[in-house]
């Protein structure tokens, strides 16, 4: 027999019980689309943390005070002490020291009080240097960023998230006078719209000179404390080479080793990493529901399968009286059951792009169907097909004729 | 034409392994001591005790026996769908006692046409392509198994039939369809196993002519049968009883005369217990 013909009788056997055929695949169609869906719905939620993280700035690295060792021995939990400085952040962007890095912005931020008029809102107020505005890749659309000139007389200006601004101010809001810690700042400029990260809404932010902001918010004694210094490397590729240069080159003026570091260098690629862990971690608990599913539709393949070589045993004794090899048996059965988990995938991954298309809109979630995982769904549906068909049609290729034959 | 063989020197000098000495053909079918015994639990049922039959090519044979005799155990064993317990069974010279499963199928699907009492049609395939079966067994592309399924039930005379299903046709002509099924390959035997018991008389003198036909052709036909009608049909008739094979009437009255001269009959015995 050959496969084509093969193919044929299995597929006429699958139609001649089109009812019992279709509920069959139903198992394996639920199960399909049940994982395809958690898998997608948790690489969307994955994607869109990385590219929340993205947004962040690109090529970004960033350097947080660490723990430190105090003389009694105790070592302090991280971003307890105030070990970074401007003076870090001045050698860090000597080509000398570190030639892959581009750009430094060392930064402080607090959350503080603003005012404007009547109007009061509570935003996170960040003190930096101008090239805060390349690291993290961020533009003005309205008005200016603050200049060095700014930053070197300590002028009172601010520039706006759109959020903060449109929930301070009304109208045009360049010029206008904003209290922050009961310091005045003028308005002279609006950042670009962003979007909210993993934790912190972009939008929502005062940004003002380094200089002015220890003056007259920091509550720090040390006037110099940052608490972030962000770098951008030269490109995606000097990336690695900058962690070392700003790793190495901090170690050394801070007289420190990797053990007893008193900072903590991140890169983006971390950050995402740590930021959709738990979502991996549901994902996959998810997923092993679906999967648990998708077994069972497994196991119905295969109940199918037994039921219905117990009642087509005269058929496989005939087949057999006209010389059909167990070998060719077997073939037949499995294909038979390989096509019904094929079709069942076929038709699950259909019902799993449509949700994929249908679900964002009511759960607000992306969902994202990678081709990788689609041609998984239809190479694991085959497979379930393929195993749960072994055994009926190992019983199949096994019955002798003449007690297939007898039988009524 | 046909020979019957007990056991004798001429069925030894007949054995074609010694080829080139074998001028003429050997018999389609040779059996010699043939026994079948099956385990059924603890009791082992001996279906077949020493079954010697020769058919010669061309010959049409007619197997009678009563339920129980042993009948279908001989039919399955000759149609290789199982294997002798012991004893020699050649098909047209080969040895099939020695093979495995797949050697039988082949066997059964080349040498054996089968014509079933129940016809065996698959109820979801059409007349062709029921014919057509054995030939896809075989591998025949399909082109030429449609064109030789064709041909095998315009045989049969059911042309007109070719696009209906089992269940449309009326039980003479899927006995006719089974018998087209069962030339398609042009075997070496047809094996009919009681085709006439699911028929009315029309039909059974329908597919007994059509047998009739077959042999006049000079194809082999073994049938198995319990109606003497039937059996009547045949250029000869063995008998079949307890397992042994006998080839005249006359031998099976012996036999059972012979057997019940061993037994004190039933009234003889309660008469005696009157006394």
């Amino acid at each position: 027999m050959t496969w084509a013909d093969s193919f044929r009788t299995a597929y006429e056997a699958i139609l001649a019980r089109r009812m019992r055929s279709v509920l069959t695949m139903l198992g394996i169609l639920i199960g399909i689309a049940a994982v395809m869906l958690t898998v997608g719905l948790g690489q969307g939620a994955q994607e869109r943390v990385a590219s929340a993280i993205n947004a962040l700035g690109s090529n970004l690295l960033i350097v947080t005070p660490g723990s430190t060792t105090s003389s009694s021995g105790f070592r302090g939990g991280q971003g307890s002490a105030t070990t970074l400085t401007v003076g870090d952040a001045d050698m860090l962007a000597d080509p000398a020291i570190a030639p892959d890095v581009a750009a430094v912005a060392p930064a402080s931020a607090s959350n503080q009080a603003l005012a404007a008029g009547s109007q009061t809102w509570t935003s996170s107020v960040v003190g930096t240097t101008p090239s805060w505005l390349t690291v993290r890749a961020r533009t003005v659309t309205n008005g200016r960023f603050f200049t060095d000139a700014d930053l070197a007389s300590g002028n009172p200006v601010a520039v706006l998230g759109s959020t903060t601004a449109g929930e301070l101010l009304t109208g045009n809001p360049i010029g206008q006078s904003v209290t922050v810690n009961s310091a005045q700042f003028t308005v002279i400029g609006v950042l670009d719209t962003q979007g909210t990260s993993s934790s912190t809404n972009l939008d929502d932010q005062v940004v003002v000179p380094m200089t002015t902001y220890s003056s007259r918010i920091s509550t720090s004694t040390n006037p110099e404390a940052v608490s972030q210094i962000y770098l951008q490397a030269k490109d995606q590729k000097s990336l690695s080479a900058a962690y070392q240069e700003v790793t190495s080159a901090l170690s050394t003026s801070h007289g420190v080793t990797a053990a007893n570091a008193d900072f903590t260098l991140s890169s983006q690629q971390s950050l995402v990493e740590t930021a959709t862990n738990t979502e991996h971690v549901l994902t996959v608990l998810l997923a092993g529901i679906a999967a648990i599913s998708l077994l069972v539709g497994g196991i119905g393949v295969m109940n199918i399968m037994l039921v219905s070589v117990t009642e087509r045993v005269r058929e496989i004794g005939l087949r057999k009286a006209l010389g059909a090899t167990p070998a060719v048996i077997l073939r037949q059965f499995l294909l038979e059951a390989g096509l019904l988990g094929l079709t069942g995938g076929v038709l699950g991954l259909a019902v799993g792009y449509a949700g994929a298309a249908v679900l964002p809109n009511l759960i607000s979630q992306p969902v994202t169907i990678s081709a990788l995982s689609a041609v998984g769904a239809l190479v694991v549906s085959l497979a379930i097909g393929l195993v749960a068909g072994v055994y009926p049609a190992q019983r199949a290729a096994r019955l002798a004729p003449i007690d297939a034959l007898r039988s009524e | 034409m046909s020979t019957i063989s007990l056991d004798d020197d001429k069925t030894e000098s007949q054995a074609p392994d010694d080829g080139a000495a074998a001028d003429e053909a050997p018999p389609i079918l040779e059996l010699t001591h043939v026994r079948k015994t099956y385990a059924t639990g603890a009791v082992e049922v001996e279906a077949l005790r020493g079954i010697d039959l020769v058919v010669d090519e061309g010959d049409y044979v007619a197997v009678m026996g009563p339920s129980g005799s042993g009948k279908s155990t001989l039919m399955h064993i000759l149609g290789c769908l199982d294997v002798p317990t012991s004893g020699r069974y050649r098909l047209a010279g080969v040895d099939v006692g020695v093979m495995d499963e797949e050697d039988l199928a082949d066997v059964r699907n080349r040498r054996v046409g089968f014509v079933f009492q129940q016809f065996n049609l698959l109820p979801a395939l059409a007349a062709q392509r029921n014919v057509e079966l054995p030939l896809m067994y075989a591998r025949v592309p399909r082109a030429e198994r449609r064109r030789r399924a064709t041909e095998a039930l315009e045989r049969v005379g059911l042309e007109d039939r070719l696009d209906h299903r089992p269940g449309e046709l009326s039980g003479g002509q899927q006995q006719r369809v089974s018998i087209a099924r069962a030339l398609v390959t042009d075997p070496d035997l047809v094996l009919a196993d009681e085709p006439t018991g699911n028929l009315d008389t029309a039909s059974t003198l329908d597919v007994l002519s059509l047998f009739a036909e077959l042999h006049e052709q000079g194809r082999t036909v073994v049938l198995i049968t319990h109606e003497r009608d039937v059996a009547r049909q045949a250029g000869r008739t063995v008998l079949i009883r307890d397992g042994h094979l006998y080839h005249s009437h006359e031998e099976e009255v012996a036999a059972t005369e012979a057997l019940a001269a061993t037994r004190i009959p039933l009234w003889e015995h309660s008469n005696e217990v009157e006394r």
